[in-house]
């Protein structure tokens, strides 16, 4: 048994934990938190650069073609560091789709794009409150043209590109909801930035009047293929979770050994190593489940619906509960803009929400575990 | 990444597996799968003689202590051998429970400190289970501080004379031998005044009584010493260096890999399936499902924590410090996990009575054993301790009785 990565990816993750280091240090983070720049442009060209946007696109589109298990420790790194780029949206979201169900006259307009960071692509599902469902899809798509308003989108107000869920049918199946592939800068959409949780990341509100797109994919792709960009989705984003939560951990970790009060290291007392150690085990148990999502998304096992959601729902835990006792740790002073304690905090929040809340998943995960059960 | 075997571990495997198709008393199968914490026993038959009987028919296959030397009883196997074997046994390694604490920790306390003689004499009949063997350290004033034992040991002549009470010694009415701590020297600093001993549980002046647990059972048992005699070749260790001996045995018992915990959640995933609620099924019920899909990613976490274990032992490698959350996630969710179940059956959840409860009272009996499951081996706050001291780096408690004579250490609070 050999369930853990190689020491090849672990090189990997070494190497891109040294650039982030490098080239994302918390200030760079606060650029885009304070509104100064909507992303990290530079950063985005290192990343391209060093091959991280395609590490898990084939070399035939100009990608790295490592595989998914590379992309699970890039991943970690990327949320270790707050990376304030169009990452998840990019490389999770919009890849992930264009791989699964794109045609091949898709695959090689766009992925050597992302690859070389020249294209940020997005997924635009969401139209206002509401988890994933078909029903919860209005906006229409008739004889190829869209209509309708879709928020929020993860980085909607930069991205390039999105692929769309729009309806196609009247009813709730799987098939009355159609994939479409929309060039952002092709006119008919209108872009809107809005005030999120977390403006280290955007989030958009599109609005798509008469916009020409066309299928995602030669065949007509349902929400069936959108379930799936969501599993494997879910698995990248828990290992961004696991890395921002080890993160917020340190931090803690540290501050509870340098901070002195009543004449001792606060982490010398019980209360404060409790919520320590609180937070490691939460962190281990999302890092294990997540490590059993990247085995199931690297060899497309049948088991990924299930792994997908169990790493999602305890990744998504254990970066709430280490950000938000992150904050508990530091006192008075987590609870100023000057600690970088809120960012890990707010990023924790916002990535709960955004491929879905936890009661989604946790939805998803018991209709998953029965089946396996029934089967 | 993957779960493959290498091809040694799948010879093992395949050769552990016919071995165990041909030779399990496959009879207490199904009863050994059911059984869940608080629901130990086997109806109808004597699970002490069908323990005892299975360890000595793997013993003579030479299956039983793997990872012991084969002088001593064992088969020198590896750690990785011993987790697939582990892993094959499955239902029946519920059997080995009655050997945990005298393979777990008496055997390597003595394979470290016995003499020669001594180890080739006792530990054969203890790996083939036909002695068994506990562990005497907690005391009345001694749980979580055990160094703050009162147990006296004097030295007299070539003897050693024991007086003293023990207390939640496994098995003490069933075991032959067992490992002793005593004070011998109470004007020193409480951890350097211990020494370790082994002893036979037939001595005249040992006396067990069985404690009645809160759960109505009695697993545990208080046990007396009145001027009981121990030849001084029974010693483990240095005289006054019991402690560091001590840290041997209980480093043993946390490096338990692979041996699962009982987390209740297959029991409640089954339970709600099957269970009608006003409105359906229960696990129809959104608020069911969230509770449950919050358990079982926790039960999944520890799950694959323990995989990640298994392969740095695969790989030759000592395994990383994640391993030591296992008893302290387990212990509250088996204890969460069974008050719901509770919960979902309303009114009658408080029968207990396995004719009359819902799932044959065994949601009832988990919640009364699952107390235990917290405080024993390690209470939840001495865990976290433990995670927050040796896996995190923070500094360890302040100890205001380190430097101070045992015999000057205030012995009760309120006055």
């Amino acid at each position: 048994m050999n369930f853990d990565f190689s020491d090849d990816q672990k090189q990997l993750r070494d190497q891109a934990r040294k650039f982030l280091a490098e080239k994302c240090p918390p200030k760079a983070v606060r650029t885009v938190l304070d509104g100064k720049e909507p992303y990290d442009r530079e950063l985005w060209k290192g990343l391209a650069e060093m091959g991280f946007l395609g590490v898990a696109i084939p070399e035939a589109y100009g990608g790295a073609g490592a595989g998914h298990l590379e992309l699970c420790v890039i991943s970690e790194e990327m949320g270790r560091a707050l990376a304030p780029v169009p990452f998840s949206s990019t490389v999770y979201l919009a890849a992930e789709a264009i791989l699964l169900a794109g045609s091949e006259a898709q695959k090689q307009k766009w992925l050597p794009a992302i690859a070389a960071g020249e294209a940020i692509g997005t997924l635009a599902l969401f139209e206002g409150k509401g988890n994933p469902s078909p029903q919860g899809v209005k906006l229409s798509a008739v004889g190829g043209s869209l209509n309708g308003v879709k928020k929020p989108v993860p980085d909607g107000a930069i991205a390039d590109f999105a692929i769309v869920a729009a309806r196609t049918g009247p009813g709730e199946r799987e098939t009355d909801i159609g994939l479409f592939l929309v060039d952002l800068k092709a006119g008919g959409v209108e872009a809107k930035t809005l005030t999120n949780l977390d403006p280290s990341r955007g989030q958009a509100e599109l609005t798509f009047k008469n916009c020409k797109a066309e299928p995602l994919g030669a065949a007509k792709q349902d929400w069936a293929i959108l379930t799936q960009v969501l599993d494997r989705a879910a698995v990248l984003m828990a290992f961004e979770q696991v890395g921002g939560a080890d993160r917020a951990l340190e931090m803690g970790r540290d501050y509870a050994l340098d901070r002195i009060a009543f004449g001792r290291p606060i982490g010398s007392f019980q209360a404060v190593k409790h919520l320590l150690a609180d937070m490691y085990v939460s962190a281990t148990l999302a890092r294990s489940n997540c490590y059993y999502g990247a085995w199931a998304l690297s060899t497309n096992a049948s088991e990924l619906p299930e792994a997908a959601a169990a790493a999602r729902i305890s990744a998504t835990q254990a970066f709430q509960h280490c950000a938000k006792n992150n904050i508990q740790v530091h006192g008075g002073m987590g609870f100023t803009w000057e600690f970088d304690c809120h960012m890990y905090y707010r990023r924790a929040n916002a990535t709960a929400l955004g491929l879905g809340s936890l009661s989604y998943w946790e939805d998803q995960l018991i209709d998953r575990m029965r089946k396996k059960n029934a089967a | 990444m993957n779960f493959d075997d290498t091809a040694q571990e799948a010879a093992f495997r395949t050769e552990a597996k016919a071995w165990i198709a041909a030779n399990a008393p496959k009879q207490y199968e199904e009863e050994l799968r059911k059984s869940s914490l608080g629901r130990s026993g086997l109806k109808g038959a004597n699970i002490l003689e069908v323990a005892k009987a299975w360890q000595k028919k793997k013993a003579d296959a030479g299956w039983a202590c793997l990872h012991w030397p084969k002088e001593y009883g064992g088969r020198g196997a590896s750690p990785i051998e011993r987790v697939i074997w582990q892993q094959e046994e499955g239902a029946f390694g519920k059997l080995s429970g009655l050997f945990i604490i005298g393979h777990g920790m008496c055997g390597p306390t003595m394979m470290a400190y016995a003499g020669e003689d001594q180890k080739r004499h006792y530990l054969p009949p203890l790996a083939s289970g036909e002695k068994v063997w506990c562990q005497l350290f907690s005391e009345p004033a001694g749980g979580s501080d055990v160094a703050g034992l009162r147990t006296r040991a004097e030295k007299h002549g070539e003897n050693w004379i024991i007086n003293g009470q023990k207390i939640w010694t496994s098995g003490a009415h069933y075991s032959d031998h067992g490992i002793l701590l005593t004070r011998t020297d109470p004007n020193v600093p409480k951890h350097k005044g211990l020494t370790m001993f082994f002893l036979d549980m037939k001595s005249p002046g040992v006396e067990v009584r069985p404690i009645k647990q809160a759960s109505g059972q009695s697993d545990f048992n208080e046990v007396y010493f009145t001027d009981v005699k121990i030849p001084d070749s029974q010693r483990l260790g240095e005289v006054n260096d019991g402690w560091n001996v001590s840290l041997t045995t209980l480093m043993n018992e946390r490096m338990s890999i692979g041996a699962g915990v009982s987390t209740g959640v297959p029991e409640l995933f089954e339970f709600c399936s099957q269970l009608m609620l006003e409105d359906g099924l229960a696990i129809e019920d959104r608020g069911v499902r969230s509770r449950l899909a919050h358990w079982a990613v926790k039960a999944s976490g520890l799950k694959y924590t323990s995989m990640r274990a298994i392969s740095a032992l695969s790989k030759g490698e000592r395994p990383g410090p994640e391993n030591s959350i296992g008893k302290l996630v387990a212990g509250s969710m088996v204890q969460d996990v069974a008050m719901y179940a509770l919960d979902l059956q309303g009114a009658a959840g408080v029968l207990s009575g396995p004719e009359d409860a819902e799932a044959t009272g065994k949601f009832q009996a988990m919640l009364l054993r699952a107390p235990g499951t917290r405080v024993e081996g390690g209470t939840d706050e001495i865990m976290r301790n433990i995670i927050a001291e040796r896996v995190l780096g923070l500094p360890g408690d302040i100890r205001v009785d380190k430097d101070v004579p045992f015999n000057k250490i205030p012995t009760r609070g309120r006055a």
